[in-house]
């Protein structure tokens, strides 16, 4: 698998709109907290090391 | 009962009043490396001297986990049966975030080995036993109250000079093996440094006696509610003793904390009660540090003086055990003339690559017990939070990773289809043998397995066939009907052929490791 960098998501205003929704009410450290923890999971799901070398060089750019 | 401490005789030196004849080894230190050192020599027909600035055994239970592989060392060296005996077996590792259970680990989920993952014994018991061994066997001259004030090394030889209560006297040996510990003289004497990492955390480490029933399970809790915000680990030990570790934070006072009105109340709120006895209390900060060459000349660091870890993981005086292992039959064969002095080589490269996983290992766990602010405080807390909810997170909690013998990165002949357990460089993994057990027939000498249906390979080596069972079959052969392999004085696999290999490639084999190009 390589890092898919073309859209990928079916509905763009909806998925972001979800994210902040998922922060709603948070302080800076809750909203630390649950991005931590789903970096975690996504991480997990892709599980492809090369991916996620990817995704993070990617990141860090 | 709290251990007897019992000083060992001191008796004044022949050297005091006359010259010695140069002696083979010399070892500095008789702590569990020092002693296991002189004989596992032994063991390999060489004679030392160790010498000691003290006369008792440690003060404090300070290593108390030992290793599988340890304990098959100790047994190399006669005292395996009597450690596993008083020692408390275990091999179950449980985590905790505040009150719930969230990774539990079973060190040792297969059986047909004759030594259990880990025991629990106090380094007092273990010098014990080894001194008695040591006083006991002719190859060793053994001398308490004999302090090294200095080295001076040439070529050939090192010098060193002595301190005793009688004044002072010079010996001179071939090596010079600085079993001193992490503060080692010898190696301040060599002016050599240390590189690495120290980390900025305190830790209460306590040794209580009580009345109770724990399990025998290693216990890490993360903020548990007796200890907010902090970490705590317990162990039990033989003789009603339990080891407490405590983090306190970088900002601790450690006098104050020393203090048994501040240790005491701490305690109770773990175990629940205040009816236990304070056996022994210690402060202490990590370092994940190395020498970055453990062979100088005529004088090789052995042990915590050539590394430091952190304690999360056992992997201080159990690799120093593995630099024993590793190091005794080079150095004997060298000093019999029947290997290059170049084999010492493969002790620096070897125990070189262990030391970076040890590192590495202990790194990665005290970064996750004791995180910065920040980010890592962050991941490491969302860790714990998702191991309850999630079962991919538990394998990310990290309490420490205890200590098994990493693969040496040999390069004698292998063939892939043989099972990962005996791939060169690992020990050769044990096996039930009738009422007996393949690793006491392993190791004192380079030998070969003959596995299934092969025969004998004739080159002058020991020819060891196991008798055929399903350990030997998963460990040995898997899906080959038969297999050869060399084994080293170690019990490390240094070479493996699936089915019937020429003598020739054995022999060029052999010489290869002889030179210290494998």
């Amino acid at each position: 698998m390589t890092l898919i960098t073309e859209p990928n998501l079916p509905d763009p205003d909806g998925f972001y709109a979800r994210l902040l929704a998922a922060h709603k009410g948070l302080s800076p450290d809750q909203s630390q907290a649950l991005n931590a923890e789903l970096i975690l999971i996504l991480c997990n799901h892709i599980g492809d090391p090369a991916v996620i070398e990817a995704a993070l060089a990617l990141a860090r750019k | 009962m709290p251990y007897d401490y019992r000083p060992y005789p001191y008796t004044p030196p022949k050297g005091l009043t006359t010259p010695e004849d140069p002696h083979k080894v010399i070892i500095v230190g008789a702590g569990p490396v020092g002693l296991a050192m002189a004989l596992e020599l032994a063991n390999h027909g060489t004679a030392s001297v160790i010498l000691d600035d003290n006369n008792v055994v440690s003060v404090g239970s300070r290593a108390i986990c030992w290793s599988k592989r340890s304990l098959e060392i100790f047994d190399r060296l006669g005292i395996g049966a009597k450690a596993v005996e008083k020692g408390v077996t275990w091999k179950v590792g449980r985590t905790y975030h505040r009150d719930t259970e969230v990774f539990t680990v079973d060190l040792l989920p297969e059986d047909g080995h004759k030594m259990p993952a880990f025991i629990n014994l106090q380094q007092y018991y273990v010098e014990e036993y080894l001194i008695e061994q040591a006083l006991a066997n002719p190859l060793i001259d053994l001398r308490f109250k004999n302090e090294v004030i200095a080295i001076d090394q040439t070529e050939d030889t090192a010098h060193v000079s002595i301190r005793t209560p009688d004044g002072d006297y010079g010996l001179r040996a071939a090596y010079v093996l600085a079993c001193d510990g992490a503060r080692s003289p010898v190696r301040a004497m060599l002016g050599l440094d240390f590189e690495g990492e120290l980390f900025e955390e305190r830790f209460l480490i306590a040794d209580i006696e009580m009345q109770a029933d724990y399990p025998p399970d290693r216990r890490f809790w993360f903020a548990p509610p007796f200890h907010p915000g902090q970490s705590a680990l317990l162990h039990k030990q033989p003789d009603n003793i339990y080891r407490i570790d405590l983090q306190l934070g970088w900002d601790a006072d450690p006098e104050a904390e020393k203090k048994p009105e501040k240790v005491r109340p701490r305690i109770a709120r773990l175990v629940g009660h205040d009816d236990f006895r304070l056996d022994w209390v210690s402060i202490y900060t990590f370092q994940c540090r190395r020498l970055a060459r453990f062979v100088h000349g005529r004088t090789i660091f052995v042990g915590d003086s050539a590394h430091l870890v952190s304690p999360f993981g056992a992997r201080g005086g159990n690799a120093g055990l593995q630099d024993v292992d590793n190091l005794g039959w080079k150095l004997a064969a060298v000093l019999q003339g029947r290997a290059a002095p170049s084999l010492l080589d493969t002790y620096e490269t070897e125990r070189s690559f262990a030391t970076d996983e040890n590192i590495r290992h202990s790194s990665q766990s005290t970064r996750f017990i004791t995180p910065a602010e920040g980010v890592e405080t962050a991941f490491r807390n969302a860790v714990l939070s998702l191991a309850a909810k999630a079962p991919f997170a538990r394998k990310l909690v990290n309490s420490g990773r205890l200590s098994t013998p990493c693969t040496y990165p040999l390069n004698g002949p292998d063939d892939a289809r043989l099972p990962a357990a005996s791939a060169p460089g690992r020990v050769a993994p044990d096996a039930p043998q009738g009422k007996g057990w393949l690793i006491d027939r392993l190791g004192r000498e380079m030998q070969l397995l003959a596995v299934g249906d092969v025969d004998d390979p004739d080159v002058g080596l020991p020819v060891l066939r196991p008798k055929m069972n399903d350990h030997i079959r998963a460990r040995y052969l898997g899906d080959m009907a038969a297999a050869t392999y060399l084994i080293r004085p170690d019990q490390v696999v240094a070479a493996r052929w699936a089915g019937q290999p020429d003598p020739g490639t054995i022999t060029s084999t052999i010489t290869t490791i002889l030179e210290g190009r494998a």
